[in-house]
């Protein structure tokens, strides 16, 4: 089954290209939504079988390469395409599919009646298509590749509705934000590959990976390689200094945001690094840089989804500071862990925005939760999964964001430092806080709208089907990763631990033994999660004021809350701005025009100026010639003469 | 100083004076006049070389055809004496007699120096000043360059008659009103 | 006894006033005139080369350039002709038409 990895990647970009050159003809909406969610399940299929044949081999046999054609041949640079396959891709490869199916499914109803709906489904097969490429390259170059696709089909995806505006500027600015501050992170990631060519004369991972594993820990081009590919990751998973496009982009449509701003894009740059973890166990410094940027990203983007009024804003700053978890699991050197909140965070926070999604078209477009409540009567079924979903981020044992939370939160303690884990910790109980704020708000209470006028409705059965399938992924998806001190035997990591064999050796870290510690810890997370649960339920549910009056008296940190902390205004000010002027006025006016097109028309007006001279020999008057003839005639003798 | 001296001298004293005097008269029937003068002694200095077929031809055709011609034209255009052409660039005069100055220079300095090297006629100098001699060569050696010529006259006749030719208006035949 | 080259100072001279008088002259003709001067002059040379080296080809020459001469002279006078029917003038710095 091996050999038909290809055909994973095949069956996507066959339905982009079909939906691409045909899509504007087909009139029917189910047949075209069907081509492209047809071809992601098939995806979905091979990547099954590929799975199912994996279990059955040995552990050493499951890391295959199957090499497509050779895409470059100059020089001392050879890249093929070519598929990894191993336990780590095949488990991306499934969560990538999976979820995308289901999206794919829901789109179909929550897409009805756009006028570029063919258009849509052509942008999201060409992304299963890329973000497909990415996880299963076997080069940084053909993941690069991948890498930008994803970030193109971002920027078609949220500037969708391209002739909208949004929120003080317009749905194109958003997605030439996302576009240029990807393009930011991407330069780190171009500089990481070239070192990388440079020092171990080969871009494919094996080969990188191997010749890596012989050098000293500490080593100073470890250093800047994984410290500039972490830039990269920066940006493509939204995390401090370039994660202010991720808000922005909720311009785009829902289910855009639910496949690729939650499950699948975000998590690109989580994947990279786990991918890399060897060189990365071999760059203390950078995995000390990675913990500290990924707890601190979740704290900040916790705090400022407090006070957000846009239902899909509140979930944009909860999905970057998800990603700092997953982050923060990596720095401490717990790649398995990273990446089982990955896939528990693509289920709940999937389902968190289709559910949302619903809300809105149910709502007729209105998305500020001031507006809303007391929708649980009119939308059981979104209600209920959303609920579940609250439940899973917040890490309500036994739903699966428990445990992927506390193990990142116990490793974090125990191969980190205590500072690391408080932060995670303070996080969590504000999550939990901002969630349930969201599910009051929405769902619960007494309606904020003119219940005559808005009727709002459930959504139709594409839509709310993937909800409940999410949800049923939300609750029992978290067992196949139950911890030994829970008399689990932590399946997830088993599996994934060959391929972070090597990175294991490298770091050294001490096998923890069952301990009073982890309990203790656990306990915690899960009360401050059901204080945070219970605080938000009743100051929005029952006792109103008190929101107020706290608004009021922190009137200066509301507003810093509220206005994200200014760091959109402190980049436009301090980059932006500077960049812009400086071009237009010093490369533009002063380089660009004032010299170079001097330059280029002086030797214009010089030719016409010389001309201008030299046509004034032509008077017309006979004799002038003559006397011309006769100099000329004097120049020859003497030149015969005097020579 | 011999009589052949004294001939050379005189002419070539008249032959330049009328030259000189040539360009410097304001009525071009003047200038004719001493061309014409300037040729009968062209013709005298072709005697004393021993060219006697040329000298005749000279004066019989330059003396006698085409300064006639000339004279014939200048009439016909009854150019008056030439006291409404004054000259006006006055930069166009100092010009050209520097220059015509620095030619004669140059051309002084090749040939006043050249002397002793040829100081008298070649022997058959006076044979081949005859009839006889110059029409054996001509319809010799060069006579391809004469069949030549009957042509070229042929084009001059045909091109001076079809230029001059009035029209039944009254203006050329050829061209129209040129204006400015 | 006269050496050749009085008579190629001679030509030179007589060379140098038509072209003095080309340059200066304003009436047509009379630059026509000088231009059949320096012809003149040419020939002189022409005819005191051959007579003082015994080579007839010098005055072969003489003889078609008097040809051509007097081709020449009657197609330049019928242009001056026409010239003057159709501008009334023949000063030749009126007749300036082709320039810039």
């Amino acid at each position: 089954m091996y050999s038909y990895a290809g055909l994973i990647i095949l069956f996507p970009l066959v339905g982009f290209l079909l939906l691409g050159l045909f899509g504007r003809k087909i009139k029917s909406e189910t047949l075209v939504g069907s081509i492209a969610s047809a071809a992601v399940i098939l995806s979905f299929g091979v990547a099954v079988a590929i799975f199912v044949e994996m279990l059955s081999l040995p552990v050493e046999e499951r890391h295959h390469i199957i090499s497509q054609f050779q895409w470059i041949a100059a020089g001392a640079l050879s890249v093929n395409v070519a598929f990894q396959v191993d336990q780590l891709s095949i488990l991306m490869t499934l969560i990538v599919t999976g979820v995308s199916a289901l999206i794919h499914i829901y789109s179909i109803g929550y897409m009805h009646g756009d006028k570029g709906y063919w258009r849509f489904f052509t942008y999201l097969n060409l992304f299963v298509f890329s973000m497909l490429m990415l996880v299963l390259a076997d080069n940084f170059l053909l993941m690069f590749l991948g890498w930008e696709g994803v970030g193109l089909c971002s920027y078609l995806l949220i500037g969708f509705w391209y002739d909208r505006n949004f929120e003080k500027s317009t749905v194109a600015d958003a997605s030439k934000k996302a576009f240029i501050v990807n393009r930011i992170g991407d330069f780190g990631f171009l500089i990481g590959m070239f070192l990388i060519f440079v020092n171990f004369g080969s871009l494919t991972f094996d080969s990188v990976f191997s010749q890596a594993a012989v050098l000293s820990p500490g080593s100073s081009i470890l250093f800047w390689i994984t410290l500039l590919l972490f830039l990269g990751a920066t940006g493509k998973s939204a995390q401090i200094p370039l994660y202010i496009w991720l808000p922005d982009a909720m311009a785009g449509p829902t289910p855009v945001s639910a496949l690729i701003h939650a499950a699948t894009m975000v998590t690109a740059g989580v994947y990279m690094v786990a991918r890399c973890s060897v060189l990365y166990a071999l760059a203390p410094a950078t995995m000390e840089i990675v913990a500290v940027v990924g707890a601190v990203t979740a704290f900040f983007a916790a705090t400022i989804g407090l006070v957000q009024n846009d239902i899909k804003k509140v979930l944009a700053y909860s999905t970057v500071s998800q990603l700092g978890y997953m982050f923060l699991a990596l720095g401490v050197g717990a790649f398995a862990s990273g990446l089982f909140h990955v896939m528990t965070h693509a289920f709940f926070k999937a389902l968190l925005f289709l559910g949302a999604g619903a809300v809105i078209h149910g709502m007729h477009d209105e998305q500020d939760i001031q507006k809303m409540g007391g929708l649980k009567k009119y939308m059981p079924t979104t209600y209920k999964t959303f609920f579940i979903a609250a439940l899973a981020i917040s890490g309500i044992p036994p739903l699966s964001g428990f445990f992927s939370k506390d193990e990142i939160l116990w490793r974090a303690f125990a191969d980190g430092s205590p500072i690391l884990w408080f932060i995670g910790f303070a996080t969590a109980g504000i999550t939990a806080f901002y969630m349930f704020r969201l599910v009051s708000l929405t769902f619960e209470g007494k309606p904020r709208f003119d219940e005559n006028h808005l009727h709002p409705h459930e959504a139709p059965k594409t839509m709310t089907i993937p909800l409940i399938a999410l949800a049923a992924l939300s609750v029992i998806g978290g067992f196949i990763g139950i911890p030994a001190s829970l008399g689990g035997n932590n399946g997830f990591e088993h599996f994934l631990e060959p391929v972070f064999d090597t990175a294991n050796t490298k770091l050294a870290l001490v096998s923890h033994e069952i301990s009073a510690t982890e309990y203790v810890l656990m306990l915690l997370s899960v009360s401050i999660a059901v204080t945070g649960i219970y605080y938000a339920r009743t100051i929005y549910l029952r006792k109103q004021n008190i929101a107020e009056s706290f608004a009021k008296r922190f009137a200066g940190s509301y507003k810093l809350l509220f206005n994200k902390y200014y760091v959109d205004e402190a980049y436009d000010a301090t980059v932006v701005t500077p960049i812009v002027k400086g071009s237009e006025k010093l490369l533009w006016r002063g380089i660009d025009v004032g010299m170079i097109d001097y330059t280029v028309n002086l030797t214009g007006r010089a030719a016409s100026f010389a001309s201008e001279m030299f046509r004034r020999i032509q008077t017309g008057v006979t004799q002038s010639y003559a006397i011309i003839f006769v100099c000329g005639i004097l120049f020859i003798i003497s030149m015969l003469l005097f020579r | 100083m011999n009589f052949e001296q004294i001939v050379f001298y005189l002419l070539a004293a008249v032959s330049a004076a009328s030259a000189v005097l040539m360009i410097l008269q304001r009525s071009p029937v003047n200038s004719a006049l001493f061309l014409i003068l300037n040729f009968f002694c062209l013709g005298g200095l072709y005697l004393t070389l021993h060219a006697q077929f040329i000298a005749m031809v000279q004066v019989l055709v330059y003396a006698g055809a085409i300064m006639v011609l000339f004279v014939f034209v200048i009439m016909l255009l009854n150019l008056g004496d030439g006291r409404k052409l004054k000259e006006t660039l006055k930069w166009k005069a100092y010009t050209a007699i520097a220059l015509t100055s620095g030619l004669l220079l140059e051309l002084l300095y090749i040939f006043v120096p050249a002397s002793g090297t040829i100081s008298s006629q070649s022997p058959n100098a006076v044979e081949m000043g005859t009839v006889e001699y110059i029409g054996k060569v001509l319809f010799t050696k060069f006579l391809f360059p004469f069949e030549v010529t009957s042509l070229l006259l042929l084009a001059a006749i045909v091109g001076a008659v079809i230029l001059a030719k009035k029209s039944a208006r009254g203006g050329s035949a050829i061209g129209g009103k040129i204006t400015e | 006894m006269i050496p050749l080259n009085f008579y190629l100072i001679l030509s030179a001279f007589m060379f140098c006033a038509g072209v003095l008088g080309v340059l200066v002259r304003r009436n047509a003709i009379v630059v026509f005139m000088c231009i059949e001067l320096m012809l003149n002059s040419v020939n002189l040379s022409l005819i005191a080369f051959s007579s003082y080296l015994g080579d007839p080809t010098g005055q072969m020459l003489v003889f078609f350039v008097m040809t051509v001469a007097a081709a020449e002279a009657a197609v330049g006078l019928a242009i001056i002709i026409a010239l003057f029917r159709n501008k009334q003038t023949v000063n030749i710095d009126e007749i300036n038409i082709l320039k810039w």
